[in-house]
């Protein structure tokens, strides 16, 4: 087991713990980046999928992980960014350009969006941005002048500095760079008192607004920056799709965003990795296993959901601390081998609060 | 020299007068506690000062500065801090974290160097961090320094949350039932801390309590209320052989 001794205050602002940590951080970098090398195509793709939903997967962990604001709506935050980017790049702009203009636009939707719903909370709050999310997507539908309606928009192939990005590499490694620089914002975001405000928003208002804490200013920022981010996600996703159609964006989406943090872990940038990987990996899985499945199971339809929301369920139930707080737990079993007791590292049972209802 | 003081303030919810024509002045550096039974308005009037709750008439002055106005977020940069009747604290972070936001309103580094960490964020954070483990060293809890607040047992919960409030440097501190759902050691213990904080920090203390015997050890001057309304405030034993309070609290007739 690792001892670790702090001398310096320091060493609890690092974004590692220890040079164990910075090893290994380094080492799934570069795996991740001869990955190409090695696998297929069409695991590349998925992993490049996986990606861009971890970068949306951030975006919703600051908010209902953080801030304790559950949104059904940033499906429509993940198309808004989608369509910004697509739009611009049809125009001719560079995607140097369109990046962060379809994360600062989405972003100010965020701003729009959180603005209105700063008195509310817990379920009023997931049925003011369902209602936004269903608005947006009709847009999306009926505005084709600008989105093609129906008929979708084709999203143009992106040039980086001459360089076409297509195809799953070209996907993979501008997914990859944009997740590492938006964990890297969100880390840091949560070791200043930005972060720390979130975090008391989430677990007190009252107290949080004794603190000196503008409740109204963070958590609009709240929302600002998980639309920024979810813009990010979406100017990725419309690469990955290369085809938009308006009803991509619908609630179920959303419910994808929701499951990722409540599986991953809520409260942890690890498990939005581990949800990404749940969730984008799960159909490929049933795929694989649907005709070997006894009694036709695997031909029913709505399998794929169903599952989705079972195994919510069970980790809602039976592990809130989700993938994350599982492996947590693992980790210390295996660290304190063979002295591990059932009530070792036991913790109370305890809830974010973002369900508490007022 | 007066510190705070509170004119006239009045508050009703519907037809309830919860606070009614209430008058006070807390001096620099004493112990004010305010007793009454339940339901006479003490809790309402810290909501009062702390801006919760905006009175429906009244003036409150906080070093000769009239504090009626201002939001309830912009108290604590002032130098106004408070603990709760029924602990609330952030109890999916860690005690240090806890205390890391009290010390939110001393924070003046700007968003976009907060989202890169420019070094003027970290120095800031190392003088953040220093400050609270100032207050974890006073207060002796070192040893939960990194525990999640909802892993912490309740006396120690207590202390955090008074903690919590040190880091905000207060020049006032509002403790709301300091000593509820604590035995009568960790009682006598909270009365201790209280002492010091008067004493070693300078910082003067409004205090609403039930258990007489904290009051009677720490409190410089009493105020009473009942149902909304003072009446009685002098020293701790004036205050407790008052008529009236006794009335209030035991019954008699009218």
């Amino acid at each position: 087991m690792r001892y670790l001794f702090k001398t310096d205050y320091r060493q609890d602002i690092t974004l590692w713990r220890h040079r164990g940590d910075l090893f290994w951080y380094g080492l799934l970098i570069v795996v991740l980046l001869l990955i190409p090398y090695v696998l297929s195509e069409f695991y590349i793709g998925e992993l490049g999928g996986v990606f861009v939903f971890a970068v949306a997967g951030v975006g919703m962990m600051l908010l209902a992980g953080y801030t304790g604001l559950i949104s059904l709506g940033n499906a429509a935050f993940l198309g808004i960014g989608a369509y910004t980017e697509a739009i611009l790049l049809a125009h001719g702009v560079p995607l140097v350009v369109t990046l962060p203009v379809a994360g600062l636009f989405t972003g100010l939707f965020g701003i729009l969006i959180g603005l209105p719903t700063l008195r509310m909370s817990g379920l009023y709050l997931a049925i003011a941005t369902l209602a936004f999310g269903s608005i947006v997507g009709t847009v999306f539908q009926k505005w084709d002048a600008v989105t093609g309606g129906f008929d979708g928009f084709p999203v143009p192939t992106p040039d980086l500095f001459g360089m076409p990005v297509q195809g799953a590499n070209g996907i993979y490694y501008l997914s990859l760079f944009v997740l590492v620089v938006v964990l890297w914002l969100s880390a840091n975001l949560l070791r200043t008192p930005l972060g720390r405000a979130m975090v008391a928003i989430r677990d007190s208002e009252i107290s949080a607004q004794s603190m000196g804490i503008h409740l109204a200013r963070y958590k609009t920022f709240a929302f600002a920056v998980s639309a920024f981010i979810t813009g990010l996600a979406g100017a990725l996703f419309a690469h990955y799709v290369r085809y938009l159609a308006p009803d991509a964006f619908d609630v179920l989406l959303s419910v994808q965003f929701v499951t990722i943090v409540f599986v991953g872990g809520l409260g942890s940038l690890h498990g939005v990795i581990f949800g990404a990987l749940f969730v984008r990996l799960l159909p490929q899985f049933i795929a694989i296993i649907r005709d070997d499945l006894p009694f036709g199971i695997g031909r029913m339809p709505g399998l794929e959901p169903s599952l989705f929301g079972f195994v919510l369920v069970i980790v809602i139930l039976f592990e809130p601390g989700g993938i994350y707080g599982r492996w947590i737990k693992m980790k210390n079993w295996f660290q304190a081998y063979p002295l591990k007791r059932r009530t070792s590292f036991r913790r109370q049972k305890s809830y974010a609060r973002s369900e508490r209802l007022r | 020299m007066s510190l705070f003081r509170a004119d006239d303030i009045a508050i009703r919810f519907g037809g309830i007068r919860a606070v009614d024509a209430v008058s006070f002045d807390v001096n620099e550096g004493e112990v004010f506690s305010i007793i009454g039974p339940n339901g006479a308005g003490k809790t309402t009037i810290f909501n009062l000062i702390s801006r919760i709750y905006q009175p429906s008439s009244g003036r409150l002055y906080f070093q000769d500065r009239d504090i009626t106005e201002i939001p309830a977020y912009r108290i604590a940069g002032l130098g106004i801090a408070r603990t709760f009747q029924n602990i609330e604290l952030f109890a999916n972070a860690t005690l240090l974290q806890n205390l890391l936001i009290g010390r939110h309103c001393h924070s003046t580094v700007g968003v976009l160097s907060q989202l890169v960490f420019l070094p003027a964020v970290r120095r800031e954070e190392l003088q953040h961090r220093e400050k609270a483990e100032e207050v974890i060293a006073f207060l002796g809890l070192e040893r939960y320094r990194d525990t999640l607040i909802a892993n912490l047992p309740y006396g120690v919960r207590k202390v955090v949350e008074l903690g919590r409030a040190l880091c905000i440097e207060p020049k006032l501190l509002l403790l709301d039932e300091p000593s509820s759902g604590l035995n009568v050691e960790e009682t006598e213990g909270m009365g201790f801390w209280i002492e010091d904080i008067k004493k070693d920090l300078g910082i003067t203390v409004i205090m609403v309590e039930h258990d007489m015997n904290l009051v009677r050890m720490v409190s410089d001057r009493v105020m009473a209320l009942n149902y909304g309304k003072v009446i009685a405030l002098g020293t701790p034993d004036e205050v407790q052989n008052h008529p009236e309070v006794v009335r209030a609290y035991i019954g008699g007739e009218g």
